[in-house]
């Protein structure tokens, strides 16, 4: 909402508020003031001129030499707008002016021929383009009504308002009318709302006999009301209204749609003034629309109706869409003499289904959706003939042919002194609520601490107490608040254990070198479905699909954090980032129905992900590119230190390298994986090497093991013994080292591989594989020969489970 | 002999003295010292001494073998100490030139600033709350008293994935099952952050996808000056001591009063710059005191119970607090951008 403070002058008195301070005061009551912007600058030497003399240039087709009379000199200007005649009373921009944009008017020849000045436009004023009139926007402006030569044209023009621009909450559709903003002003202020003249003389004949008004949609329109203005004159609305509505954004352009639209902005009611000669009938009938039927509307668009629209029809054809827009066929034009002014009341919901199924939103279309003042509905129609009479030579009929069902009851909310500071943690007094309510000029029953308000229809937002408690609250002043605690006891926050070990996860993965990065959960379909992790596959039929997505890139939900972050990948590899360590934690979204019908199942994962090189020392030539047992390793630190116990074993997933990829197991229970992303599927990314890990988190958060328990630090050394073992290559290492932890008994104390060697001194197909195992007794120091059995037994088992035998 | 001996010692002392190298030290040691040597040879001829003089030799002889040991022991030093010297001479190295790498990562900016406010509010004694990001049409508008036909809906343009389910747009909804699950008898005390869905179009300042951070205190007597104290101390605490708040009043429909809450602004300290756009003051929050029919929806008596709920953007925070000048970064993860805000 665009407001003039020039024009809300006229129904409050603003004292000595600038527009900063009075923006201050409304913005802490309870309308944001989004910004505040001067119709134009400061102009010195801009006056009145009147055109004595218009002649062609000598030298020049398109220009004309005047002479302008400005009052107290007559001044040669030339001037190049098409529409400069003799007898016009104009702007001129004196020798000296300054326009907006530091547009310096200087003495000046043009062509050979000397000029004093500019004849101005309004754009050239400061006014937008888009509010100016179309007959004007071409050239310069020309004043139609009287004005006094030499006058500064700054009053004349408005030009030294200022308009707030009003960010109004959803709630607050009574300050779509200058009225609700001068209550809401007043009640800052704590003066008097003056209201406007609603006056008009009328002619012999009724308005019921020039037409009849039939609802028969009457729950979406409660209220309709016909007006009758005959022997309009059709011509521009007076300079000051004009001014009003270019300053609150609305381009003029004749003075009865003028009217209507001023009414709107004055009262909050939209009007809609129809040709009645053009109506087709003398009958106005309001009903839902039929299907199919198509309709003209004035922006001469073909709209196609259904039963779910509401028209006002001559009882045959359409003639507008009720509330969002009139019909072309009925449209006032320079020819009308009769006028059929409308001012009704529509149910918001109807409206707003006919703004969305039209793309058509007007100022009307807002104000009825919100719901507009009952009260004001008939009193708009008043107002607007009394314009028309005094601006549009209008000869107004008597009455209004109507259709009445509105409500126009005042609700009565209860309020207490006591439950208010209850509320609020004030001390305010009965009085202070008195003084409050006559501030916002609600009326109310006080029993001493008690008042019953009787809440005016133009603020539909109150209806239970605490929307009072916030009127209350808003005037008294926000700042007026004390800082209090809450009094209620103290009970100790603490993170859930689940969120306690998200934390730590995050830690241990910063610690190992990757950095957190959030992608969007909302990817397309088919990353949605790359890169899905085997325990999470046997789970989803089909990702969850947005009903009406915005765009394919942004369709569908993850069901692996993974592809985005290939994406990511992607995009800092192009950025020359090419060594990259990042992880995420996030969710992923499965659902098991194929047609979706409850919330899916919301998964935390942790996915990481690894390109170019893990470790760059050059000058000591230590390059270390990421590969699987990089990624591995990050794993393997993780579940450590998560106590648990995981194995690996070769897995083909699709979307990964055959084989460099391997499932993590945790007690037979597939828990994620990591790998090398399949070549074909890195390179559609633009990447060639890159490694990744997806895990779920939900059975990490399970089934860890953080309670540590204290072990004895071993007094007693431990033994060690080295084992060289030949085998098949195609054996895993991890099922060797499985086979030795079982049969070297309860004394090995650690197991790891130090050497794998394939190649000379080796059979093909066979490699070799190193172990060290370091025993010990927690209570003693362990013989040579119990180490030496353990290991006699452990070579055993080896030869008969995996054909191992000793290398030689 | 006697003389000898002294004799001996001060010839081998000499040479000990006058040796340049190891080597020569080495000769001077098996000269004097070794089994051919002048003393070994006086040892040796001491069976022809009578029985009163051979201790006094003996002895004598111990002591010049000892003076002479000694002197070598020394002499020895000197010389490994200076051949050390040379070596740790000869192994210097550029101590200018970089050190090993060793690669921390860090948490991403958002997670930083949420973990701050989730920290913040435990140590008011807060719990931290989590929900679904697909939420069902009832908890994400109609529990917070947002029903079908309400005009605030407009605010809310979201994405559905049928028609009772949505990506909410809101975290409100977290307030919603918490008082549910604590069944209209228990005070509320969380806050639940957590990714948010709207259908915007992303660019400077719109994401589809952004993080919020919603507040909820329920209890008997809770009143707006609390909510006043409480974000006064949390906006205290996370942007600094020297901040003050105001607040506005505003509109959301699970809130009755409803407010926004603005901080001095760091840059003018509520002057006006172009920071705050001349205002003196920047918007980070909304809040208000629970609407009684939220309060009911969820099963609390509000003529027994009262609250208040507040909401704020890491995102935005973020860009205030640190100048991040679009909100798509956030997202784009950006090496570069991430690793800006890895410092403590």
């Amino acid at each position: 909402m665009l407001v003039s403070l020039n024009w809300l002058k006229q129904y409050v008195d603003l004292g000595r508020e600038t527009p900063e301070s009075l923006a201050d005061k409304i913005t802490k009551t309870g309308i944001e003031v989004e910004g505040i912007e001067y119709v134009s600058e400061q102009l010195d030497h801009v006056v009145v001129g009147y055109v004595e003399s218009c002649q062609k240039h000598p030298d020049a087709d398109k220009l004309n030499v005047t002479k302008v009379n400005v009052g107290d000199e007559v001044l040669q200007i030339v001037c190049g707008a098409p529409n400069v005649a003799e007898g016009q009373h104009v702007v001129v921009a004196k020798v000296g002016a300054v326009l907006p944009g530091n547009f310096k008017i200087k003495q000046a020849k043009l062509r050979g021929v000397e000029s004093n000045g500019m004849i101005c436009s309004l754009q050239e004023l400061g006014i937008k383009e888009q509010y100016v009139p179309k007959d004007l926007a071409d050239g310069i402006f020309v004043f139609t009504e009287s004005v006094q030569v030499g006058r500064d044209v700054t009053e004349y023009l408005n030009l030294d308002d200022a308009i707030l621009e009003l960010g109004l909450t959803p709630n607050r559709s009574d300050a779509l009318s200058m009225l609700g903003v001068a209550y809401e002003v007043a009640a800052i202020l704590n003066e008097e709302v003056i209201l406007p003249d609603e006056t008009y003389t009328t002619t012999d004949e009724q308005a019921t006999e020039r037409v009849s008004v039939k609802v028969e949609a009457t729950d979406d329109n409660p209220y309709y009301g016909a007006f009758v203005a005959k022997n309009v004159t059709i011509k521009s609305a007076p300079l000051w209204m004009r001014n009003y509505l270019m300053a609150a954004g609305i381009r003029p352009i004749n003075n009865v749609v003028d009217i209507t639209n001023y009414v709107l902005l004055e009262y909050g009611q939209p009007l809609h003034a129809f040709d009645l000669d053009k109506f087709g009938s003398d009958q106005i009938v309001v009903r839902r629309a039929a299907d199919n039927k198509t309709f003209v509307t004035l922006d001469e668009e073909t709209r196609t109706l259904s039963d779910q629209h509401l028209v006002i029809t001559n009882g045959q054809a359409p003639q507008a869409l009720a509330g969002v827009m009139g019909g072309f066929e009925s449209e006032v034009s320079a020819t009308t003499t009769t006028v059929l002014l409308e001012a009704a009341y529509f149910d918001g919901k109807r409206v707003r289904q006919a703004v969305k199924d039209h793309g058509l939103r007007s100022e009307s279309s807002t104000r009825f959706e919100k719901g507009v003042d009952p009260n004001r509905v008939k009193r708009a129609g008043y107002r607007a003939l009394h314009l028309l009479e005094k601006y549009a030579d209008a000869k107004i009929c008597v009455g209004v042919s109507e259709y009445d069902a509105l409500d126009y009851s005042e609700k009565d909310v209860v309020i207490t002194t006591e439950r208010i500071n209850d509320r609020l943690g004030t001390t305010i007094t009965d009085q202070d609520i008195a003084i409050i309510l006559d501030k916002l000029q609600f009326t109310y029953d006080q029993d001493k601490s008690t008042f019953t308000v009787h809440v005016p229809t133009r603020r539909q937002d109150i209806t239970i107490f605490e929307d009072m408690l916030e009127e209350v609250a808003r005037i008294y002043g926000y700042d007026h608040l004390d800082y209090t605690l809450p009094e209620g006891g103290q009970f100790a926050g603490k993170l859930t254990e689940r969120q306690a070990l998200k934390r730590f996860i995050k830690q241990v993965m910063e610690g190992a070198g990757l950095s957190e990065a959030i992608t969007y959960s909302l990817t397309t379909t088919e990353r949605a479905t790359t890169l899905v992790a085997p325990d999470i596959k046997t789970q989803a039929v089909s990702p969850v699909r947005l009903a009406m997505p915005m765009s394919e890139e942004h369709s569908t939900l993850r069901l692996s954090l993974l592809p985005e972050l290939l994406a990511v990948a992607s995009y800092n590899q192009a950025r020359k980032e090419k060594d990259l360590a990042l992880y995420e934690v996030g969710t992923v979204f499965v659902s098991d129905e194929k047609e979706i019908t409850k919330q899916p199942k919301e998964l935390n994962r942790l996915a990481g992900i690894l390109n170019g090189q893990w470790l760059t020392h050059p000058f000591q030539q230590e390059h270390k590119a990421v590969d699987f047992y990089v990624a591995k390793g990050i794993v393997e630190t993780l579940v450590d230190r998560l106590g648990l116990d995981v194995t690996f074993r070769q897995a083909e997933i699709d979307g990964m390298h055959p084989g460099r990829t391997a499932e993590v197991y945790h007690n037979d229970q597939s828990i994620g994986f990591i790998g090398q992303v399949h070549p074909t599927l890195a390179k559609s990314y633009d990447l060639k090497a890159v490694y990744v890990f997806d895990l779920d988190l939900e059975y990490l958060y399970d089934h860890v093991d953080l309670e540590p328990n204290f072990n004895h630090i071993p007094r007693f050394p431990s033994m060690s013994r080295d084992i060289a073992l030949v085998m098949d290559e195609m054996v895993p290492s991890g099922d060797v080292l499985a086979t030795i932890k079982q049969a070297a008994g309860e004394h090995l104390y650690s197991l790891h591989v130090f050497d794998v060697y394939q190649g000379e001194h080796l059979p093909v197909g066979k490699k070799s594989l190193a172990f060290n195992l370091r025993y010990l007794d927690p209570s003693r120091t362990l013989t040579d020969d119990e180490v030496e059995a353990s290991y006699e037994k452990v070579l055993a088992a080896v030869k008969s489970t995996h054909g191992a035998v000793l290398r030689a | 002999m006697q003389d000898k001996l002294q004799a001996l010692r001060e010839e081998a002392l000499t040479k000990i003295n006058e040796a340049d190298d190891l080597k020569a030290l080495e000769a001077v040691r098996v000269g004097y010292l070794g089994k051919k040597g002048p003393i070994t040879e006086v040892l040796r001829g001491m069976g022809k001494l009578s029985a009163e003089e051979r201790p006094v030799v003996g002895e004598l002889a111990n002591t010049v073998r000892a003076a002479i040991t000694e002197a070598l022991e020394a002499k020895k030093q000197v010389f490994e100490e200076e051949a050390l010297n040379e070596q740790l001479k000869a192994e210097a190295i550029d101590v200018t030139l970089p050190g090993r790498p060793v690669t921390l990562g860090g948490p991403h900016l958002l997670t930083s600033i949420v973990t701050e406010i989730e920290d913040l509010f435990i140590g008011m004694g807060f719990e931290v709350k989590e929900g679904p990001e697909v939420e069902t049409d009832y908890y994400n508008f109609e529990a917070l008293n947002l029903p079908k036909d309400h005009p605030a809906r407009d605010m809310q343009d979201s994405f559905y994935v049928t028609e009772e389910l949505l990506m909410r747009t809101h975290t409100s909804p977290v307030q919603a099952r918490t008082m549910g699950e604590y069944k209209g008898n228990k005070p509320v005390k969380m806050i639940c952050p957590g990714k948010v869905y709207r259908r915007d179009t992303d660019d400077a300042t719109h994401s589809h996808q952004f993080t919020q951070v919603e507040g909820l205190y329920v209890d008997k007597n809770v009143r707006m000056s609390d909510l006043k104290g409480v974000l006064n101390q949390f906006a205290k605490q996370f942007f600094g001591e020297e901040r003050e708040i105001r607040l506005r009043p505003s509109f959301f429909p699970f809130t009755e009063p409803s407010v926004e809450m603005d901080i001095s602004c760091k840059v003018c300290h509520g002057k006006g710059c172009s920071v705050c756009k001349q205002t003196g003051w920047i918007e980070i929050l909304g809040g208000g005191m629970v609407h009684p029919d939220v309060l009911k929806m969820a099963g609390y008596d509000p003529e027994i119970y009262s609250g208040f709920a507040f909401g704020m953007g890491p995102e935005r925070i973020a860009m205030l607090k640190y100048g991040v000048d679009d909100i798509r970064h956030f997202y784009t993860n950006d090496q570069r951008f991430l690793a800006q805000y890895h410092q403590a």
